[in-house]
């Protein structure tokens, strides 16, 4: 390559473009993350990008009431802290709703009925007033809190909000449909990349015209086949073999497709190698064609488990919308109606359904790309 | 070891190309048999038949004197040498060359003992725990080799097995072939190759092929000093025969041609009389040309259009008038000819070839 | 814990059902077909009825399914959209005259061809651009790892992550929806992004751009390093610029595998429904097909003949890729 000024200064535009796309495509997952990790009060006041500053809060706070008074030289006086012991300053406070600034901390001030507030910057106060209190009075301030990130928001979601068991359940839907359909598709592909029999070209014809079938178009029929099926078993028409199956049969052209081309793509010599040493058919597919086509094996199981662990509609269709069968992508939607506003509770849920996605994406990476190669570049 | 017979063999594709027309061949136990011809002349089609990998649409195949014509490859006792080895890249290359005994069911000490005897004949006992892919093409191949001793096959099969490894390699590996040929008299090889020196260098007979005909069987010397046709003449041989059109004016015991309606040239070939008149074909190896001085008599003369010097050979493409190819005369070490020199050229009458109009050889009707 | 279990016992049986059929089958069928021990000609017959068997043997498990899960369904789908809501009265036309008569479907429709439009070209688009760029640094392969990522995500996913930056707070609160502080920061006035008619589509549509951009890169990516150095050098030689490379030597060169990007986007276009579901559940103006025919199977019990025909539109959408695709597959059947 020939370098110039004007290369370099290219060279620069690029480094910046790149840089600049690869923030975009990242702020919005990032942002989701720092927020499932702050402070739900925080998270709903400032925005994430503003998590590692202080934030202002207003707070009412209203003090004990006269059980906890104590006599003082005749007076009656209410000691504490605002900020209960937390971390922070207090900026500014108030004792009425209309003038919750007013006053800056270390100063003293009295209402109208001569009950004399003090309050410092450290939160401390102290109430005095000739009479006792019957209730606790109420106390406007402005405090500033510092950046506070905890694990609450994901405690909250995996036991009060059902994720726990939403997550058990998309683990128990997505292994099984990711397993057997490779087995199933592994087979079928060595048949229609190997063997010869009449109407082969047909069948792989059919398969790459069911590649692109909507699922849309199977969801009646099959949703009406289920309850029919169960009717006769007398069983419930919506259950983890269906779902199982459903996948199945929704992955297979993708998988019989990728395997065919990959398995069609090994050099013949070795399949007839084996034929003549005296191999059958199985025991080529058991000793040669299983053992070399690992590569694109995983890719396809990679495929198979993102696409099953983050489907909604089949999920939906076929499993049901119950608390026990709800699988995360469900869950989450469920979240959506009935938390909309919470976003400590939807960002915390939406992390924990893609964690398992993003480890299998980052670490099975190389797998997933060929998978894609395969499926797509002639 | 056995014999292989094909009787009226023909393989016809199912959109009705006819790749192999009535093949006849009578292999004997023990010999080295070559197909060899130009890609596409259905030489591996044809050993792919005998090793049952393709179907053979008419006629039989014998070998060990029992029809195996729809007998399935694993049972007809063959056993398959391919161009790009086939090892089996997930094996070791003691598994690759255990398989087949494997498969046979055979029991693990005698797999065993199999297995480390080829190694042993083949050089290969250090590698028996590598993967192919730790090994060289040379040793590739031998694997290759070892796996086909161990099923101790009726027949072995070749395919083209030499033309994935360099030139060097290739002159080596050559030898070792024979070598093994040689330490194992008994079986029967059949190897395919489009290279006419390692046919001429390995056969015991030549099977010289072409769009799906044999064209001629024979000892490699066979081929070269009486091709039965132009195109054996023409295949067998480098730089390869000249052929020439000519007239054929006399028949009987000897016949004389005239070519170029120029050069009468007088042969010891008999022809029959019917012939006389007509057109012919005549032929005579570069390596057979030779210079004649001045006066002495010549059977062409031309001018040099260009001259290849190879070291111990020197290649002079001849331009007789009336002779659309440059004539190419091959003399022995370096000769002072240049470009534009007028050359007079002569061979024995017994070194000459002469075919009818149908390019068939007189010497063999 | 103990469903779990359940679950991973059921996988392993059924792993093993699957792993039985096919050894069983195999071997039951040496069984009744010996090929050992046997006059020739016996063996010979016997191999050749086994090779005639075999495939189907190895086929049939998927066969079945593919037949029961797709191929079964699509006729009935049809079918249905003859039917009532039910699916058992018939009646003739009417939920064909329903749907052109419907708002909701021409609605549906257009969105449909404007998510069309956009999202596969942008993707593509933007795919392509980093995909050179990325080829270029030294750092791409981070770049590219990152901008690929989103692919990992599931929609409903990637929803609530856009929902929480098109995040709206009224009157003076401070924004917590990151676009809403930028348009704040730049002195604009915050709006509830996904409630503007017509133009919530496009917010829509950019969840869609961001998860296939990765594809669209990884894809073209690969297909530009399959492009022979020779060329660009010898239009280097030629004297072109990098843009007259890009375009005329390089872009051409990979125009089949553009066009494979772009039908796959395309059929992922109109499949995907979840975004809509979770954005808006269809409101505002931004129903597409793919969640109308979802609504229509749940809404008020349901009406299978009205969802079977928006189903069916989808469906005749799809056609003439799936012609193309299977076109290509023969070509290519015939090239080996």
């Amino acid at each position: 390559m020939v370098t110039s000024k004007k290369g370099s200064a290219l060279t620069m535009v690029v480094h910046a473009t790149v840089l600049f796309l690869v923030i975009m495509w990242t702020i919005p997952t990032a942002g989701l993350f720092i927020s499932s990790i702050r402070d739900k009060d925080q998270l709903s006041v400032s925005g994430w990008w503003t998590a590692l500053s202080s934030s202002e809060q207003k707070i009412v706070y209203r003090t004990p009431d006269a059980d906890s008074e104590i006599q003082e030289n005749g007076l009656y006086v209410l000691r504490g802290n605002l900020l209960e012991g937390g971390s922070g300053k207090v900026v500014k406070f108030g004792i009425s709703s209309l003038k919750p600034e007013a006053f800056e901390p270390g100063t003293e001030t009295q209402d109208r009925r001569d009950v004399t507030f003090k309050i410092m910057a450290n939160g401390d106060y102290e109430v005095t007033s000739e009479k006792s209190f019957r209730r606790g009075v109420r106390i406007f301030y402005t405090a500033e809190v510092p950046p506070r990130f905890t694990l609450d928001n994901y405690r909250t979601v995996l036991n009060s909000e059902g994720l726990g068991q939403s997550f058990i359940n998309s683990l128990t839907v997505t292994i099984p449909a990711t397993v057997i359909p490779i087995l199933i598709a592994a087979f079928a592909a060595y048949a229609l990349a190997w063997m010869k029999f009449p109407g082969r070209a047909l069948l792989i014809a059919g398969v790459v015209g069911l590649l692109v079938v909507p699922l849309q178009m199977s969801l009646i029929p099959l949703l009406t086949a289920y309850s029919k099926i169960g009717a006769i078993f007398g069983i419930e028409a919506k259950g983890y073999v269906g779902i199982w199956l459903a996948h199945t049969g929704f992955g297979l052209p993708l998988a019989i497709y990728l395997l065919r081309n990959y398995i069609s793509g090994l050099p013949g010599e070795i399949i007839e190698s084996a034929r003549v040493d005296g191999a059958s058919d199985f025991v080529i597919f058991r000793k040669i064609i299983l053992p070399l086509s690992f590569p694109a094996l995983a890719s396809f199981a990679i495929f198979q488990f993102l696409w099953v662990w983050n489907d909604l509609l089949i999920a939906t269709v076929f499993l049901g919308n119950t608390e026990e069968s709800l699988v995360l992508t469900g869950r989450l939607r469920e979240l959506l109606g009935s938390r909309g506003g919470n976003w400590e509770i939807l960002t915390a849920s939406a992390f924990i359904t893609i964690i398992i996605p993003l480890m299998v994406f980052f670490g099975l990476q190389r797998y997933l790309v060929r998978g894609l190669l395969a499926g797509s570049v002639k | 070891m056995a014999n292989v017979k094909l009787t009226n063999v023909k393989k016809v594709y199912s959109n009705n190309v006819e790749v192999m027309r009535d093949i006849n061949l009578d292999i004997q136990q023990g010999e080295f048999i070559v197909f060899v011809g130009p890609s596409g002349c259905g030489k591996s089609t044809l050993l792919r038949m005998i090793s049952g990998l393709e179907e053979i649409s008419d006629g039989t195949l014998e070998i060990d004197n029992q029809d195996v014509t729809h007998v399935p490859p694993s049972l007809r006792g063959v056993a398959m040498v391919f161009q790009s080895y086939a090892l089996y890249p997930h094996m070791t290359v003691y598994d690759n060359m255990a398989f087949s005994l494997q498969i046979a069911k055979m029991n693990k000490q005698e797999i065993d003992a199999q297995v480390r005897r080829a190694a042993e004949m083949l050089q290969l006992t250090p590698y028996l725990d590598r993967l192919p892919k730790a090994l060289s093409g040379g040793q590739r191949q031998r694997v290759a080799i070892g796996r086909a001793i161990v099923r101790r096959p009726k027949v072995f099969l070749f395919d083209e097995p030499l033309s994935n490894l360099d030139a060097a390699l290739r002159v080596a590996t050559r030898m070792e072939i024979a070598n093994l040929k040689e330490s194992m008299p008994d079986s029967t090889m059949i190897y395919v190759t489009h290279d006419q020196i390692e046919a001429m260098t390995l056969a015991d007979r030549i099977v010289l092929l072409s769009a799906g005909n044999i064209e001629q069987v024979g000892s490699p010397l066979e081929l070269y000093s009486n091709p039965e046709n132009v195109f054996v003449a023409k295949f067998i041989g480098s730089p390869a025969m000249n052929v020439m059109p000519c007239v054929i004016e006399s028949t009987g015991e000897r016949t004389a041609v005239k070519v170029a309606d120029k050069f009468t040239i007088q042969s010891p070939i008999a022809s029959p009389t019917e012939d006389n008149g007509k057109s012919g074909f005549l032929g005579v190896r570069p390596e057979d040309l030779v210079m004649v001085q001045d006066g002495d008599a010549a059977l062409l003369e031309g001018e040099v259009s260009f001259v290849e010097s190879l070291g111990e050979a020197t290649l002079l493409y001849v331009h007789v008038p009336g002779v659309t190819d440059a004539v190419i005369s091959k003399q022995q070490g370096t000769v002072n000819i240049h470009k534009g020199d007028k050359v007079r050229l002569t061979a024995l009458p017994e070194k000459l070839h002469l075919f009818n109009q149908d390019q068939q050889s007189y010497r063999c009707l | 814990m103990g469903q779990l279990a359940v679950a991973f016992l059921t996988m392993t049986l059924g792993v093993l059902t699957c792993a039985g059929y096919f050894y069983g089958s195999n071997a039951l069928l040496d069984v009744i077909f010996p090929s050992k021990n046997r006059p020739p000609e016996v063996v010979a017959r016997n191999l050749r009825i086994v090779n005639q068997v075999r495939p189907w043997l190895f086929l049939g498990p998927a066969l079945l399914l593919l037949f029961f899960y797709l191929f079964y369904p699509v006729v009935q789908s049809v079918i249905l959209s003859f039917y009532g809501r039910t699916g058992e009265e018939f009646v003739g036309l009417d939920n064909y005259l329903w749907l052109f008569q419907s708002g909701e479907f021409l609605e549906s429709f257009r969105n449909n061809m404007l998510w069309l439009i956009v999202v596969p070209t942008l993707s593509t688009f933007f795919g392509l651009i980093i995909a050179t760029m990325t080829d270029r640094i030294w750092w791409g392969n981070i770049a590219k790892t990152l901008i690929f990522m989103p692919m990992a995500i599931s929609f409903i996913g990637a929803s609530i992550i856009w929902k929480f930056i098109y995040e709206y707070r009224s009157g003076g609160d401070e924004q917590i929806g990151l676009l809403n502080a930028l348009v704040v920061f730049f002195g604009g006035e915050p709006q509830t992004w996904i409630q503007i008619p017509f133009w919530n589509n496009f917010f829509l549509m950019v969840i869609l751009v961001w998860i296939q951009t990765g594809f669209a890169m990884v894809i073209l990516s690969a297909a530009l390093r399959g492009i022979p150095d020779e060329t660009v050098e010898a239009a280097v030689l030629d004297g072109a610029s990098g843009l007259q490379i890009f375009f005329r030597i390089m872009v051409p060169q990979i125009w089949g595998t553009i066009a494979v990007v772009w039908t796959t986007i395309t059929i992922l276009v109109l499949k995907v429904f979840d975004i809509v579901l979770a954005m808006t559940n269809g409101q505002w103006g931004t129903q597409v097909l793919a969640n109308q025919m979802f609504s229509w199977l749940f809404q008020g019990g349901g009406d299978y003949g009205r969802s079977a025909v928006i189903a069916l539109v989808i469906m005749i959408l799809v056609l003439p890729i799936m012609v193309w695709n299977i076109k290509n597959a023969n070509a290519e059947m015939e090239g080996r």
